[in-house]
């Protein structure tokens, strides 16, 4: 993102906070007040702290307690660059790009009363960006580029970079970014929002059962005047999909917001008809094929771009987006966002040619080259099905056809990450790459060899260098020129790290919740405060 | 009868003991890591620094034998520590689940002995005839059925047939309300697992009770008795039936022990937030000392449900007492 | 009676000695639940030796044209959500449950002997260490033993064997101590002592075969046991590993989810476990009733 574009928003957010007041009241259903939102989750709650969690389980029930100094707008989440004020009131950008100020609301209180200042998001942000000694802090690394935090007066915040970085704004607009009360921090030290809870979001907390449920009500003196609508929610641990799919078409709970198998979704709307509205979308997330460089023969480039050769995406993806929660096939940039490659540029990839016959003819050919012409490995994968498990099904097939002979070896979540981020003791796997906001510049750095998310093991100097321009560079066309160089080193010619398929976001959910619009993440978008039950 | 019951109760100690080694050992060879688990999500950044941080808190840094002090130490001063996931006190999550557990055990086995003391006693006395048969195949189907595939076929046959019947599908709760609060909802939600689990339960009893009911009508006292021209009812309900429950009680108290954290499967598909659903999490979580103390749980039920049993078997038969 | 013939002589009415053919008769007749056990499971058993003969299709091919079609000429249980024949799936499957079953079965109970009769035979300090073992092995609960080898070694077809072993083993163990506790006084175990034989000839060679009805029953009780484990193992998805055909694993993935547009999928691998488990079952009930010497004297 340009830096005029981001001068831009800055001042298009203050307007757009604005607007939204405005165009609720325009909109053409007025929200009715009232009624508890139940709604399941498939995951456990770890911690209450969003700084240091990353798991949906802890987003979708903890969310509606907080609030963020910025987010992506609830009327327009599939945006990739509309972002919002929460609780400031407008933010901008110095012309060199180096210096970031935030304007804070005076009118913000936390749930025990105490009154928000900028002192306290400069707290909150020490802890997230300059965690103190012995304090985790999931997302450091996002904010390295972070030189100073400074208080100018009561209510203005500034942020001094290191150099102009065009995914700080996405990084601060992630909604891990919990505002804490700094009284709170001092009094009570830096692990007590682990398990306690005193935010500025729409709902208050009420209750916590261990594996049951969370649950929450609204909050009088929200910022955001109006809102929320809803009197609560109730937050249902269910980790089987089974229940969380069958508690919507028993009305035990009227939405999920990770997603659904397309099936689950047929099976809802021809079981309920009109009472279920199902929103789609493209997510942020894929799994990556992982060859171990440091494994033989994996270490021959030959072998590998044969293993991305004898992948048919583009057919594959047509049926396996019939029961698999994938989708679009796309390279290392979120297919809906501006520096994604286009269709034309992506089947330019080894992996990606239209032709699958002559892609396979030429992944035999290069196995017989390296000498692997009967090559059986096995694929370490993570045991849960969607679609981890059918994606490693698919691939196996795939590589039958080309003379391979693979075996899946799907290990529960602990083993798996141990054997990719520890012990890397395995041939080929299956890794994921999620993320909240689509931040392409941050969210690519994973394909680095040097990343430390990053489990295949090999250095690729010309890729380190690509990239040391891009996060550098403030031109839109000079930065898509750099990316497809990355993508085609990583995807193609250096064959490191293989993304098989974009997962697709399917939300079926009874027809009486309205507001909530779907992001292409299920981390975001998640406060509640916009949603309404026409009950 | 003193001594015995104290030479028991102290037997019980080493057993709960022995069993929490067992699992502190087989734990520790299980690949993967708490920390990098919580903290790695999926596909994040992760710090090494922050794992280290992460395992420095739960004690993971320490040398094995020093954890394996921490334990005991741990054990004998009743501190069974925090859950490595959550950080709340071990025994604090189990007694959240302990109240569900023990009443799905507890319906689950009086729908059991319901169904099945019966129908064994009466496969036994008219044994070879066709009533036999049925209620023997009905106790093999119960037994050779996967319980989870049963609760799937109740829980979508609700779904179906309700919504054909009265137009919306109807589902059981999906959260627990205690049975004191609100007993109707309670009740809702449970009698599902605890037919679906009881029907396997009773399978295995209808037949313990069936051939131990035939051992009994087989001794010589029965045949005294029925020489001697007392009514065959008399004699079933007297002579027959409280010997022939000995094997019975041994089962029940032992199926029971089970069910109070074996519901594994069962607590996946119906979502009871049950003994069993944490201790799977546990294991796959890598949380040891909520592993640990689970398991210890586990063996202490089973293992007083055993003294139980016996004391309950010398009441009913007076030669072991004196023996 | 010398250790070699222990088997006791069959005569019939006259005095004959019974063939093959009379026995077998004799076991029919006294025995029907038995025997249709017995032919479920010898069913079972050729469709494992014989699955490449008898399958239609590979079944680990994907055909996705045809995924998700309900029971039809080609196919004639439908087919599951890769497209794979499910006919094909299950007799391959049969492969893997009698895989999973035999070794499993076999293995915990032939431990469980060894160890039952070892106790019985030592008696002593050794018996009691070994019983407590036992208590506390089987205080654990079986399914948690299991999911905790699964979780160490990870998954996989030989991982689940052993995993469904280790809780069987000291259920064995105290079933066999119990018979062996009366027979370690027969005077062929203090003649064997006698003539110098060592311990383990004497636990292996003499003893063991002493104990083969409990045995027996216990491994046939194991048996159904195992097929139910790998069902359990594989539904919380830690069992046998996709793409192998394995009816626990038929159950775990598409069934759930297509319940209600598939249920084939789901009722047809159902069906086959209730099948085997049911005719191992059977068979070792009516194993019980012709060994147990207490049942005979009917």
């Amino acid at each position: 993102m340009s830096f005029t574009a981001i001068k831009k928003m800055g001042a298009a957010a203050f307007g757009a906070t604005l607007a939204l007041g405005v165009s609720i009241a325009l909109a053409a259903e007025t929200p009715k007040m009232g009624g508890t939102l139940n709604f399941v989750v498939g995951s456990k709650i770890p911690s209450f702290d969003g700084h240091l969690e990353g798991t949906f389980g802890m987003i979708h029930p903890i969310r509606p307690f907080y609030s963020t100094l910025i987010r992506v707008n609830p009327e327009n989440p599939q945006s990739t660059t509309d972002f919002v004020c929460d609780v400031c009131s407008e933010y901008s950008v110095s012309d060199d790009g180096l210096t970031y100020t935030f304007k804070i609301r005076d009118d913000i209180k936390f749930h025990d009363g105490t009154p928000l200042t900028g002192a306290d998001v400069k707290a909150t942000y020490d802890k997230i960006v300059f965690p103190p000694e012995g304090i985790l802090s999931l997302r450091k690394k996002f904010f390295d580029v972070v030189d100073k935090i400074e208080l100018t007066d009561k209510y203005t915040l500034v942020f001094r970079l290191k150099n102009p970085f065009g995914a700080f704004i996405p990084a601060v607009a992630m909604p891990f970014n919990f505002i804490y009360a700094k009284k709170d921090l001092d009094t009570h030290g830096y692990r007590w929002h682990r398990e306690n809870i005193n935010g500025t979001g729409a709902f208050q907390f009420v209750e916590h059962q261990q594996g049951a449920f969370v649950s929450g009500k609204r909050y009088d003196g929200y910022h955001h005047k109006g809102k929320p609508y809803l009197d609560g929610f109730k937050a249902i641990a269910a980790p089987k999909m089974a229940v969380r799919l069958q508690a919507i078409r028993g009305d035990r709970a009227a939405i999920e917001f990770r997603g659904f198998p397309p099936k689950a979704r047929d099976d809802l709307v021809a079981a309920l008809g009109d009472e279920i509205t199902v929103q789609e979308s493209d997510w942020n997330c894929s799994l990556l094929i992982t060859p171990n460089h440091k494994i033989k023969p994996f270490d021959d480039v030959r072998v590998r771009r044969a293993l991305t050769l004898a992948i048919d995406r583009w057919g594959g993806s047509k049926y396996l987006s019939k029961i698999a929660i994938v989708k679009t096939v796309g390279g290392v940039v979120f297919p809906q966002h501006p520096l994604a490659a286009t269709e034309e540029e992506l089947s330019k990839i080894p992996g990606y040619w239209k032709d699958i016959d002559k892609s396979r003819a030429e992944a035999k050919r290069l196995l017989k080259e390296a000498g692997q012409e009967n090559l059986e490995f096995t694929l370490l994968n993570r045991a849960v099905d969607q679609p981890y498990r059918i994606l490693g099904t698919w691939a196996i097939d795939q590589w039958k056809k080309v003379g391979l002979k693979v075996t899946q070896k799907a290990v529960p979540t602990g083993p798996w990450v141990d054997s990719l981020r520890s012990k890397k003791d395995y041939q080929v796997a299956i890794d994921a790459n999620c993320q909240s906001v689509v931040n392409p510049i941050v969210d690519i750095t994973k394909f680095l060899g040097s990343a430390s998310n990053n489990y295949a093991q090999y250095k690729d100097q010309k890729m380190e260098d690509l990239y040391a321009k891009l996060s550098t560079s403030n031109d839109e066309a000079e930065q898509r020129k750099l990316i497809r160089e990355f993508e085609m080193q990583a995807l193609g010619e250096g064959a490191h790290l293989f993304i098989s398929l974009w997962w697709y976001k399917i939300n079926p959910h009874r027809s009486y919740v309205k507001g909530w619009k779907i992001a292409p993440s299920h981390y975001l978008n998640q406060h509640l405060d916009q949603v309404w039950l026409d009950k | 009868m003193y001594k015995y019951l104290v030479k028991r109760i102290l037997l019980m100690i080493p057993t709960v003991i022995g069993a929490g080694i067992i699992i502190f050992g087989l734990l520790r060879l299980v690949p993967g890591d708490i920390c990098e688990l919580r903290i790695g999500g999926a596909g994040l950044f992760v710090d090494k620094e922050q794992v280290e941080l992460c395992q420095k808190e739960l004690g993971l840094d320490k040398n094995i034998a020093l954890q394996f002090v921490d334990f005991a130490v741990g054990f004998v001063t009743l501190d069974f520590g925090k859950s490595g996931w959550t950080g709340k006190p071990v025994m604090h999550e189990i007694g959240l689940r302990f109240e569900l557990s023990l009443q799905i055990a507890l319906m689950a086995t009086l729908t059991a002995v319901i169904i099945a003391l019966p129908l064994g006693t009466i496969s036994a006395i008219r044994q070879n005839t066709l009533i036999d048969y049925v209620v023997r195949i009905f106790s093999y189907a119960g037994i050779a059925m996967p319980s989870f595939w049963l609760g799937i076929m109740i829980i979508l046959g609700l779904l179906i047939i309700t919504q054909k019947l009265f137009g919306s599908p109807w589902m059981m709760p999906v959260s627990y309300t205690p049975i004191w609060v609100d007993p109707a909802v309670n009740l809702s939600q449970t009698i599902w697992p605890a037919i679906a689990t009881g029907y396997r339960y009773s399978a295995v009893v209808t037949r313990m009770t069936r051939s131990a009911m035939l051992e009994v009508l087989r001794e010589d006292y029965v045949r005294t008795a029925r020489a001697k021209g007392l009514f065959e009812k008399v004699i079933i309900n007297q002579h027959a039936l409280k010997n022939a429950m000995l094997p019975v009680v041994t089962l029940v108290g032992i199926e029971f022990a089970f069910l109070m954290g074996g519901l594994v499967v069962t607590e996946q598909v119906f979502n009871l937030n049950g003994l069993g659903r944490l201790l799977v999490e546990a294991v796959l979580n890598h949380d040891f000392t909520l592993t640990q103390t689970i398991v210890m749980l586990a063996a202490l039920i089973y293992v007083v449900m055993n003294l139980i049993v016996d004391l309950v078997y010398a009441w009913l038969d007076p030669r072991i007492r004196y023996a | 009676m010398t250790v070699q013939d222990a088997h006791p002589q069959v005569l019939d009415d006259l005095g004959r000695q019974k063939t093959w053919t009379d026995v077998l008769f004799d076991l029919v007749r006294s025995q029907p639940l038995g025997t249709a056990g017995a032919l479920l499971v010898l069913a079972m058993i050729l469709s494992a030796i014989f699955a490449n003969v008898i399958a239609p299709y590979d079944p680990e091919e994907n055909d996705f044209v045809a995924m998700l079609t309900a029971p039809n000429i080609e196919h004639w249980l439908g087919t599951d959500e890769f497209g794979r024949d499910i006919l094909s799936r299950l007799i391959y499957g049969a492969r893997t449950a009698m895989l999973v079953g035999f070794c499993a079965a076999l293995a915990g109970s032939s431990i469980g002997l060894v160890m039952g009769v070892a106790s019985a035979y030592f008696g002593g300090v050794v018996d009691m260490l070994l019983q407590r073992l036992v208590d506390i092995w089987i205080a654990i609960p079986g399914i948690i033993l299991a999911l905790a080898v699964v979780a160490g070694l990870g998954a996989g077809t030989t991982n689940v064997i052993i995993a469904i072993t280790v809780p069987f083993i000291p259920n064995c163990a105290r079933v066999v101590r119990s018979t062996a506790l009366s027979i370690r006084e027969m005077p062929y175990v203090d003649a064997a002592r006698a003539l110098g034989f060592g311990h383990v000839r004497i636990i292996l060679r003499h003893m063991s075969p002493n104990v083969m009805a409990p045995y027996l029953i216990m491994a046939t009780t194991f048996l159904g046991q195992a097929i139910l484990a790998e069902a359990s193992l594989s539904y919380l998805g830690l069992g046998v590993q996709e793409p192998t055909p394995a009816w626990g694993l038929m159950l775990q993935a598409g069934a759930e989810e297509y319940a209600e547009s598939a249920p084939w999928i789901a009722i047809f691998p159902g069906l086959a476990i209730t099948l085997a488990v049911f005719g191992f079952n059977l068979l070792g009930d009516a194993l019980r009733d012709v060994l147990d010497p207490r049942m005979r004297s009917r």
